[in-house]
């Protein structure tokens, strides 16, 4: 959007706000900007339910930095003990949550945010699936959107270290040490990440400084990229069909609306109804049950002791389950290399669904039995192998059916929905998409 | 917009009263962010008064104790350093004390609570270095034959006398502060507290 | 529609108790009573707890000015429960020194001013961890205190309140424990007591909580009034998209 906009210049009309404007305008893409992605970015008129995720993927990137300023005020990334023999960061969560004015509501909120992330990205990347949206020409969006999620766990992960309790710094440890199963580099590598033999204060301090800002920097270039492709090409929407092919004699979309003011004052609603349900978990759930500020990290970081049994958040279960379903070593190389290979990928194959996906229609909507069916053991599995990622590999359901080999079935699986993609999803059946978009 | 201005009203209103009501918390929202860089309860535990026991400080004698952070000291004026108090009224900037650099209680002659014992923040109201201590009369501590007693900033060369007023015509612009504090006992003083707590 | 039936489907999924998978609770623990209204009961918690618990353990993140929130006055703090500190704004510490309580007994004991979150897990709430465990200990000869815990196994804690409860000793058939030698306190008594200490520690843990709620009604009444608007907002400008 340069100099060479295809919006006229905004000319005054004589009033002060005018003239400064027009001044403005003439230095800076301002009327530009608010009139190609907002009052006449044209969006299609049928967005439904799963149309309400990315903006709210923005509030709480919003609700994050800014709570995670406040907190950085006062939080201090220091292992070593203090007068009472505890670890000063720990200590400083618990000043933030008693002695800080407000301290323990900017806490919650950015620990519920975080979970919140989770829940408001797999809806969002979800409705990708559904409708199509990382087909041709939004390939990019799709591709960007796999790194935003790639930065998101590696952004949650390094936040979870900083309160140094006994979850924080187990979890970290088992994961750093991951790195160690690397053939060749491996050791080194470790030894790099952490700054030093174990997780300790070294590792505290780096990770602070990722998750304060490297990873936020990252994180906001990749989410302007993200939206810049979308409005490049337009959004996609529940029918899959092409808004553009259909214009009016001015070159709008028939099927289009101005996004401002009708998708942000719908936007609006969503944002109230998040609130309420973040609100409530906030003032009256924080904990979450357990999942999200785990009792465990109530405890002081041990370094001597390791806790029973120790699990990811519960964003992370189900790659976690990828991760221990690996157990044999192939190649030579042990169990534990492929485990973080599986895990990896499974993040990975996601970007490469553009490619993988045949379907001569986009959305769910006009596609066979073959993909509604395989979609929905795919999600079903997503859930069964995240809460697997809970329990101890040696779990059985109801007692009597061990829940490795199922773990593994269901990776098995997880990818096999992806790699044998090109071929059923050519050969399903499939409904017309109709011309102009509907309403349903 | 060539819309009926009655649809146009209406959709006005609305928004007015939802950005009303919105507004509304936002700034509600603001307050929990804004107050949390309000001092701690940790900051306040470590700015509480401080208890003094000046049952050994001699006359004549100063001690120095910390409160917030900053020196405060408190010196046994004899029966010589109080006497130059009166003689210095042309000399010292604000005589009578009549800058609030003290509390009510305070503003009086000696600028204290018993006449002999002052009490006040070491820190020089130009710039803030700690003044340092010339009591001996006259030319001994190289402050020149005129010198009645008190105190001499090293980092700008101003003067304070035996209740911390400072002198005409230095960069300081105030007599030294005199913190709140009342007497525990005849010879217990709490700092940082009126009398009756605050 | 077919996204419908799935939205239903995984909503279901999502609610369905995580518990109905799960093989059976490995811990019985009995349900601690709910003191947090009870101001009285909160301050004879307070009190137990600064005379039995505060020689080992640490309350370092709990302020003894806070404790006027539990209805007490400065004075009355300082009078009765003030012993690790000089100034009522210090946080409340052990008496002792952690260096040395490791080496006194192989393992510092933990501070307690989060014990009531960190003990919570799926077998029940911190409260009721701690609720059964300070009922559970038992006499036994082999252990270096000459105590043991059914709730907690071969514990370095002795029994701090025993003159209170009394000796248990477990039954090694019903596996149940008994009490063999009566304490001050009857049972019933000594359950109150401990109920109040437990009440005291949940507290500590979060001594906002209270305030949280109330805030939270407040927050989401506002929400709600918003959202009134918000939606009317919505619906005034889309009656122009048909």
């Amino acid at each position: 959007m340069a100099s060479d906009t295809q919006y006229e210049k905004y000319k005054s009309d004589g009033s002060l706000q005018g003239n400064v404007l027009e001044w403005f305008d003439a230095r800076f893409p301002a009327t530009s900007m608010w009139r190609g992605h907002l009052s006449e970015y044209y969006a299609p008129k049928n967005f439904n339910f799963w149309y309400f995720f990315g903006s709210l993927a923005m509030l709480v990137l919003v609700i994050q930095i800014v709570t995670g300023i406040f907190l950085t005020m006062h939080y201090k990334p220091d292992a070593s003990l203090n007068a009472s023999g505890i670890p000063v960061a720990f200590a400083s969560v618990e000043y933030i949550m008693r002695d800080v004015s407000w301290g323990w509501l900017i806490r919650y909120m950015h620990s519920t945010g975080a979970s919140a992330f989770f829940v408001v990205v797999y809806l969002h990347m979800f409705r990708g699936m559904l409708y199509g949206s990382y087909r041709q020409p939004r390939e990019l969006i799709w591709v960007f959107g796999t790194l935003i999620f790639l930065c998101l766990m590696a952004e949650a992960f390094m936040g979870y270290l900083l309160p140094w309790g006994q979850m924080s710094f187990w979890g970290a440890q088992v994961i750093v040490n991951l790195f160690s199963a690397i053939p060749l580099i491996g050791d080194p590598l470790s030894l790099w990440i952490r700054g030093d033999f174990v997780v300790g204060d070294a590792t505290l301090n780096r990770f602070f400084s990722f998750h304060v800002i490297a990873v936020p920097l990252v994180l906001l270039g990749l989410v302007a990229a993200h939206i810049l492709a979308l409005h490049e090409v337009g959004s996609n929407n529940p029918d899959g069909v092409e808004i553009k092919k259909k214009k009016d004699a001015n070159g709008i979309p028939l099927d289009g609306i101005p996004f401002h003011p009708y998708y942000s004052v719908k936007d609006i609603v969503g944002v109230v109804v998040f609130l309420m349900v973040f609100s409530i978990i906030v003032f009256f759930a924080p904990e979450g049950g357990g999942y999200f500020l785990e009792y465990n990290n109530f405890l002081p970081a041990d370094p001597l002791k390791t806790p029973p049994h120790i699990a990811p958040v519960w964003y992370f279960t189900p790659y976690y389950s990828l991760l221990r379903a690996m157990v044999w070593p192939i190649f030579g190389i042990d169990a534990k290399f492929w485990g973080v290979v599986a895990m990896g990928a499974g993040v990975v194959i996601l970007a490469f669904l553009p490619w993988l996906d045949r379907s001569p229609v986009k959305s769910i909507r006009y596609r066979g039995p073959i993909y509604k069916t395989l979609l929905t053991i795919w999600v079903i599995s997503f859930f069964i192998l995240g809460f697997l990622g809970t329990k101890p590999p040696s779990y059985a359901f109801f007692g009597v059916i061990p829940g490795a080999p199922v773990t593994q079935i269901l990776t098995a699986y997880y990818f096999l929905f992806f790699l044998t993609m090109p071929w059923w999803s050519k050969i399903d059946k499939y409904k017309p998409e109709p011309e102009r978009v509907t309403f349903k | 917009m060539s819309k009926e201005c009655k649809v146009d009203c209406g959709r006005r209103r609305l928004v007015v009263a939802t950005a009303a009501v919105g507004g509304a918390g936002a700034v509600a929202a603001l307050v929990p962010f804004l107050s949390s860089m309000l001092p701690s309860e940790r900051a306040k535990a470590a700015g509480a008064p401080v208890e003094v026991d000046i049952g050994n400080l001699e006359p004549g004698q100063m001690m120095t104790v910390e409160w917030r952070g900053k020196p405060v000291w408190i010196i046994n004026r004899n029966k010589e350093m109080l006497e130059t108090l009166a003689k210095l009224s042309d000399t010292v900037l604000d005589p009578k004390s009549d800058k609030t650099m003290q509390p009510d209680y305070c503003k009086n002659e000696t600028r204290s609570i018993k006449p002999e014992v002052l009490v006040a923040v070491g820190i020089c109201t130009h710039l803030g270095c700690s003044p340092s201590s010339k009591f001996k009369k006259g030319a001994e501590e190289g402050m020149g034959a005129e010198w009645l007693g008190g105190f001499l900033c090293p980092c700008h060369g101003s003067k304070f006398d035996f209740a911390g007023r400072v002198f005409k015509s230095m960069p300081a612009p105030d007599n030294l502060e005199v913190p709140p504090h009342t007497y525990l006992t005849d010879t217990r003083i709490l700092i940082g507290e009126d009398k009756k707590g605050a | 529609m077919k996204a419908n039936n799935m939205k239903k489907f995984l909503l279901a999924l999502l609610f369905a108790p995580i518990t109905a998978f799960a093989a059976g609770a490995a811990l019985h623990l009995d349900k601690a009573p709910d003191v947090q209204g009870d101001k009285a009961a909160l301050q004879s918690g307070a009190k137990t707890f600064v005379n039995y618990c505060l020689n080992c353990h640490g309350a370092s993140f709990v302020r003894y000015n806070r404790l006027t929130e539990l209805g007490l006055t400065e004075q009355q703090v300082k009078d009765n429960l003030m012993f690790t500190a000089e100034k009522i704004g210090e946080p409340m510490r052990v008496a002792a020194r952690p260096a040395e309580q490791k080496q006194w007994f192989g393992a510092a004991p933990p501070d307690l001013s989060l014990i009531a979150r960190a003990r919570s897990s799926e077998d029940g709430s911190g409260a009721d961890w701690l609720y059964t465990y300070l009922r559970s200990f038992y006499r036994d000869d082999k252990r270096p205190t000459g105590w043991n815990n059914t709730v907690f196994e071969n514990v370095g804690m002795p029994h701090l309140l025993w003159e209170l409860q009394g000796q248990q000793v477990l039954n090694h058939e019903s596996h149940k424990l008994e009490l063999a030698v009566p304490g001050k306190l009857t049972p019933a008594e000594y359950d109150k007591q401990v109920a109040d200490l437990v009440g005291f520690m949940v507290w500590m843990s979060e001594p906002g909580a209270g305030f949280r709620n109330k805030l939270g009604y407040g927050v989401l009444a506002f929400l709600g009034v918003l959202f009134v608007f918000a939606y009317m907002l919505k619906k005034e400008y889309w009656k122009d998209i048909k």
